[in-house]
């Protein structure tokens, strides 16, 4: 190596900048766990929505296991989803459905609560797309996964809500098994500002 | 609503450099975003990262890969540092953009999610466990620790803050 360089952060501040991001809303799971994570009231006027998260789940059958959503309350097969993902050596897999009634958080890619996966969370970033839009269906692509020194598994996903004439104002986050997210998970709401 | 995505510090090599470091990070935010563009002085060098000056084996990774002709994975168990994927040779066709969720609780270990790209080289996807429940203050990134990031390289580290 030629040289390395430490940036001291309180020696080279960044200027502000205008921001275009804002907190909307944050769900932390207390002690006794939580079966189901809600945004209401969604604000539509931002142009796309953010959820970034970390979280597990209690179930103790799996090493990871899916995170479900749904808008507006709707439980219809109004939903479709597809995904790849890594999750060992040269094992890769993608799947997906055109029916289905939720669309894709994570696949396999919550972190259960087996022995060997105690402080082991999984982290996530879900983009919904023109979440406010009144005249096109809604998109969502999420990059999330764990790792567990052993397991693990990372994806790319995307999911789809056929509604085209309804603003999503309602954000519902569940496990496909009922299971309660555990104490510490987190799931924070972002908006994007388009100007 | 309380806007936030805030730019805390940036840097810009001038010359080949073998690691960059951000330092004293504040623990006011809730998560850490760092977007690497630039590219490393040698072939097939990962660009990697480690925590709080840990060298350790207390690292591990899993990783979804595409080389423009097939997609594999591969996973890293205790290892000395994180990985994201091969970074173009002596180019700044490469970014890379690190989300690290929850990086100030002092209770769990910490994950991080990667997305590599190198356009002549290979694309990548990543999350990697640091095993370590302290809060993560310090950022050392380096290709492996043995290379040079190629100069022209440029790292920024965002903060957010939840409501």
């Amino acid at each position: 190596m030629i040289g390395n360089i430490a940036v001291g952060l309180y020696g080279i501040p960044v200027p502000p900048v205008t921001n275009s991001f804002d907190s909307i809303a944050t769900v932390t799971v207390g002690a006794g766990g939580q079966s189901s994570i809600s945004f209401t009231s969604i604000p539509s006027t931002y142009k796309h929505l953010q959820i970034r998260g970390f979280a597990k789940n209690a179930q103790t059958t799996y090493a990871g296991d899916n995170m479900q959503i749904r808008f507006n309350g709707d439980s219809a097969t109004n939903y479709s989803f597809h995904y790849i993902e890594g999750y060992s050596t040269n094992l890769v897999r993608a799947l997906g459905s055109g029916t289905q009634t939720v669309a894709l958080g994570l696949h396999n890619a919550l972190t259960g609560s087996q022995a060997g996966y105690s402080n082991v969370f999984s982290a996530f970033v879900i983009d919904i797309l023109d979440y406010a839009s009144t005249s096109k269906n809604k998109t969502v692509k999420t990059l999330g996964g764990f790792d567990s020194n052993g397991d693990g598994n990372i994806q790319l996903a995307s999911g789809a809500w056929y509604n085209s004439t309804t603003a999503i104002n309602q954000i519902v986050i569940t496990d496909e098994t009922s299971s309660n997210f555990v104490q510490y998970s987190s799931f924070a709401l972002y908006g994007i500002k388009d100007s | 609503m309380a806007a936030t995505y805030e730019p805390i510090a940036t840097q810009t090599l001038g010359s080949a450099t073998g690691s960059v470091t951000f330092s004293s990070i504040p623990s006011t935010y809730t998560d850490l975003i760092l977007i690497f563009n630039g590219g490393a002085d040698g072939s097939g060098i990962n660009i990697c990262a480690r925590f709080n000056s840990d060298t350790g084996t207390n690292y591990s990774t899993t990783r979804l890969m595409g080389n423009g002709t097939t997609a594999t994975s591969d996973r890293v168990t205790s290892g000395s540092m994180i990985y994201g994927t091969v970074l173009s040779n002596a180019t700044l066709n490469s970014n890379a953009i690190f989300q690290i969720n929850n990086y100030s609780n002092t209770t769990t270990y910490k994950t991080c999610l990667i997305r590599t790209n190198a356009t002549e080289v290979r694309l990548s996807a990543t999350v990697s466990l640091w095993r370590n429940t302290a809060a993560i203050s310090t950022i050392v990134l380096s290709p492996e620790f043995t290379g040079n990031f190629t100069s022209g390289s440029t790292f920024t580290l965002y903060g957010i803050k939840a409501a």
